[in-house]
């Protein structure tokens, strides 16, 4: 073992057992990596460490220090939160028994079962699990590369830095100034989330910045909660949100970050902020594993989130390809703990129970005008399946959107304590 | 070492056991690969797919969550179906399946001249294929479910573990995700530490649809009252 070359942060509880007890004791523990502490990975290394009371050895490699949410960052944009509210740390995770270890998964040897970190450390497990969210799909939006124009025309779709350039572009819009931002094409991580945002933008334009526009160039037909979008943008922001969708040539768009210049279906459009987010596909660490499909997701079972391709790796969350559950920090919660019952089981005999998943995403139209959508979802034998759903409706009295936006702040301090603790 | 690796096989007889129970429940709504050729029996009338036009009868591009005689390209409906479309008819799979058994009985005077479809694996099955050509989940979750959960009743192997204060743990997790365990309510209320009594009313409350919470509704319909019960028993403990 290689304990000394490990970078822990904090001391876990586990991690002062393993080393204060003898070394072939911390050897007949089974061992548990999980890749990527967010909201898949954090929950399934919490649920692992609690619930085996110490009986698994679990390992949580994750490559920034600070878990920015993606989810209420939008709140951000708009006003509504700060952005040190949208930070985590992994202390209570480590105070938990789960051995944190800071730093960027580089390669993984399924046949050998180890784990290479970039900083050249080995990590040996008996399951795998991997929740790395997303990485952009090169050359999606023509024109547009992450590596050289992220910080002229922002994704903010991994929030961090990212998040605060857009912010910062926002407000020192021009008057009268364009927003612009090209919306992915499916699937992608959060389905409501590029019209939440623009919600937010036009909240905190309609205050700072009344003349300004909004272009919102999309190359899908239809996407969630629309009727709800578009509703709340006629009631709040009359006039200021025009959306091209593909049979104007919204799927036929290309940037000139230079230029701050869009071009939609031939014709020049010059703009002040531009917000790129692009095509998707699992994160690189997925692919790396060798357990990703042709169009770039990992496929997995539908019962555990087992990698169809391997039986001891797990896949959660954004990355993973299981059927009808949109990729949500509550969806990966939600498989998270499929996951970690189903891992707990197989490696110390705890029983296993049929799995249940479910998904809510809210979504803020201006203050307090809260919306939300959801659905329950059980596994079948071919992929997991949705069984019921749920939406808010149109015309709703100002009171049940107020709660409704007040349940998704309750829904955000409950899901960030089941994932850091 | 040989100790070791005869006791991670023990581990894993263990957990073989455990596993055989039986694991996914629901069943999608019908076989898509059947469905396409029982879909030839549509066919002579309707188009669907990438540029399915309006024939006889209208394409069938997301019909799914459409209402009733709403294609958007304006296809000559009959009174009948344009009266049911107007009274709030939405195609969904119990509909699409009342009226593919017996297109007349669901709406008086359609223009449809289908005699109906008997079986119904082959109406669930060519549903299974339509069901393709609309939104899907994944990518607008407020999309008809493609699947359908059992009736809410457990199987003799998980009804054993009830009373288990495991199963109620891993249920309770579900419900985490919103209601914190340190009892904290801003926004959401608690719900550790209640009466198990009260605790089973509220529940049952939702189940039944008596209490308004479409959140709430949804996660306590597919309980059953035992597992409603272990819940109780679970949260109660967490004071
Ligand atoms: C603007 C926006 C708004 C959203 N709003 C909501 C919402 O309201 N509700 C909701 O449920 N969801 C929302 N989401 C979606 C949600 O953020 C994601 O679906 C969720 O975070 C996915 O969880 P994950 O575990 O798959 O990935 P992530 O949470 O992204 O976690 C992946 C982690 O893995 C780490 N990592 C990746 N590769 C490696 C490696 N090789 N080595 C080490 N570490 C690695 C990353 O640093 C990261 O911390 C929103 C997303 C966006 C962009
Ligand atoms: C003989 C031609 C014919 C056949 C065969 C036929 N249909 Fe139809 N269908 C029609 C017509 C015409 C309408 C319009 C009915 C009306 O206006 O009352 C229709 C309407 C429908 C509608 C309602 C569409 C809407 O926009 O509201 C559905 C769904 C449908 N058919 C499905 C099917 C399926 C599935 C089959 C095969 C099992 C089938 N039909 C077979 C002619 C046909
Ligand atoms: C998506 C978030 C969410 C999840 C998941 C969830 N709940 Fe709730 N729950 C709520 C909200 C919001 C309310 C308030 C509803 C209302 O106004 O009636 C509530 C209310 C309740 C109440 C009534 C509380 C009261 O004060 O009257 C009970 C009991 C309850 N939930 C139990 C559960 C159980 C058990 C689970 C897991 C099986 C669960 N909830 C999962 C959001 C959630």
């Amino acid at each position: 073992m290689t304990l000394n070359r490990r970078t822990f942060i904090g001391t876990g509880i586990a991690t002062a057992a393993v080393l204060n007890a003898p070394m072939l004791r911390a050897q007949t523990k089974p061992r548990v990596v999980v890749i990527g502490g967010g909201a898949g990975g954090a929950t399934a290394a919490r649920y692992l460490a609690n619930d085996s009371k110490g009986a698994l050895d679990v390992t949580l490699v994750e490559a920034n220090p600070i878990y920015t949410t993606c989810f209420f960052s939008n709140l951000y944009l708009g006003g509504f939160r700060e952005f040190e509210s949208l930070q985590h740390g992994y202390d209570k995770l480590a105070a938990g028994g789960v051995t944190v270890i800071n730093d960027l998964a580089t390669g993984v040897d399924r046949a050998a079962k180890t784990v290479t970190l970039a900083g050249g450390q080995v990590l040996a497990y008996d399951r795998l699990v991997l929740s790395p969210g997303i990485d952009f799909v090169e050359g999606s939006v023509p024109g547009w590369s992450v590596d050289t124009h992220a910080e002229i025309m922002p994704h903010a779709y991994k929030a961090g830095p990212q998040t605060q350039l857009l912010k910062a572009q926002i407000e020192a819009m021009p008057q009268g100034g364009t927003f612009a931002m090209i919306a992915p094409p499916n699937p992608y991580r959060c389905p409501p989330g590029p019209y939440e945002r623009i919600s937010m933008v036009a909240w905190t334009l309609s205050k700072m910045n009344p003349t300004a526009k909004i272009l919102l160039v999309d190359p899908k037909e239809k996407y969630s909660k629309q009727g709800l979008f578009e509703d709340g943008w006629m009631r709040h922001y009359p006039g200021m949100i025009e959306r091209i969708g593909p049979d104007f040539g919204g799927n036929n768009v290309e940037v000139r970050p230079d230029a701050m210049e869009v071009v939609i279906d031939g014709a020049v459009q010059k703009v002040d902020v531009c917000n790129v987010i692009p095509g998707q596909m699992a994160g690189k660490i997925a692919a790396i594993a060798g357990v990703t499909d042709d169009k770039g997701w990992a496929p997995v079972l539908p019962d555990t989130m087992k990698s169809k391709m391997d039986e001891n790796v797990y896949v959660l969350g954004d990355s993973s390809a299981q059927g009808d559950m949109p990729k949500s920090g509550f969806s990966a919660n939600s498989q998270a703990k499929v996951a970690a019952m189903a891992i707990r089981g197989e490696l110390t005999g705890s029983k296993v129970f049929p799995a249940k998943y479910s998904n809510t995403c809210w979504s803020l139209l201006a203050a307090d005008d809260g919306v939300k959508v959801g659905a329950s979802y059980e596994p079948t034998p071919e992929k997991i399946g949705s069984t019921d759903t749920f939406i808010s409706q149109n015309g709703e009295d100002a009171a049940l959107r107020k709660q409704t936006y007040e349940e998704s702040i309750g829904w955000y301090a409950g899901i960030t304590a089941d994932m850091f603790g | 070492m040989r100790t070791q690796n005869l006791k991670f096989l023990g581990v894993l007889a263990g957990a073989l056991m455990a596993l055989s129970l039986p694991a996914s429940s629901a069943e999608l709504i019908g076989d898509a690969e059947k469905g396409e050729i029982i879909f030839r029996q549509c066919s002579g009338c309707h188009e669907v797919g990438r540029g399915a036009q309006n024939r006889i009868g209208p394409e069938l591009n997301r019909i799914f969550g459409r209402r009733a005689a709403a294609e958007k390209d304006g296809f000559y409906y009959s009174k009948g179906l344009q009266r049911m479309g107007a009274d709030g008819l939405v195609w969904e799979f119990e509909t699409l399946d009342a009226y593919l058994e017996n297109p007349k009985a669901l709406v008086t005077g359609t223009r449809m001249n289908f005699r109906g479809m008997k079986k119904p694996q082959d109406r669930a099955d060519v549903l299974a294929y339509l069901r393709q050509f609309s939104d899907m989940p994944q990518n607008i979750p407020e999309s008809s479910p493609t699947a359908r959960a059992p009736e809410v009743e457990l199987s003799p192997e998980v009804f054993a573990l009830v009373g288990d204060p495991e199963y109620g743990e891993y249920l309770g997790s579900e419900c985490q995700t919103c209601h914190q365990v340190n009892g904290d309510n801003a926004g959401i209320p608690s719900i550790v530490g209640w009466p198990e009594e009260d605790f089973v009313i509220a529940m049952h409350a939702y189940k039944r649809k008596i209490r308004p919470h479409p959140v709430m509704q949804m996660m306590a319909g597919r309980l059953t009252e035992e597992e409603i019960a272990a819940l109780a028993a679970y949260f109660k403990g967490l004071q």
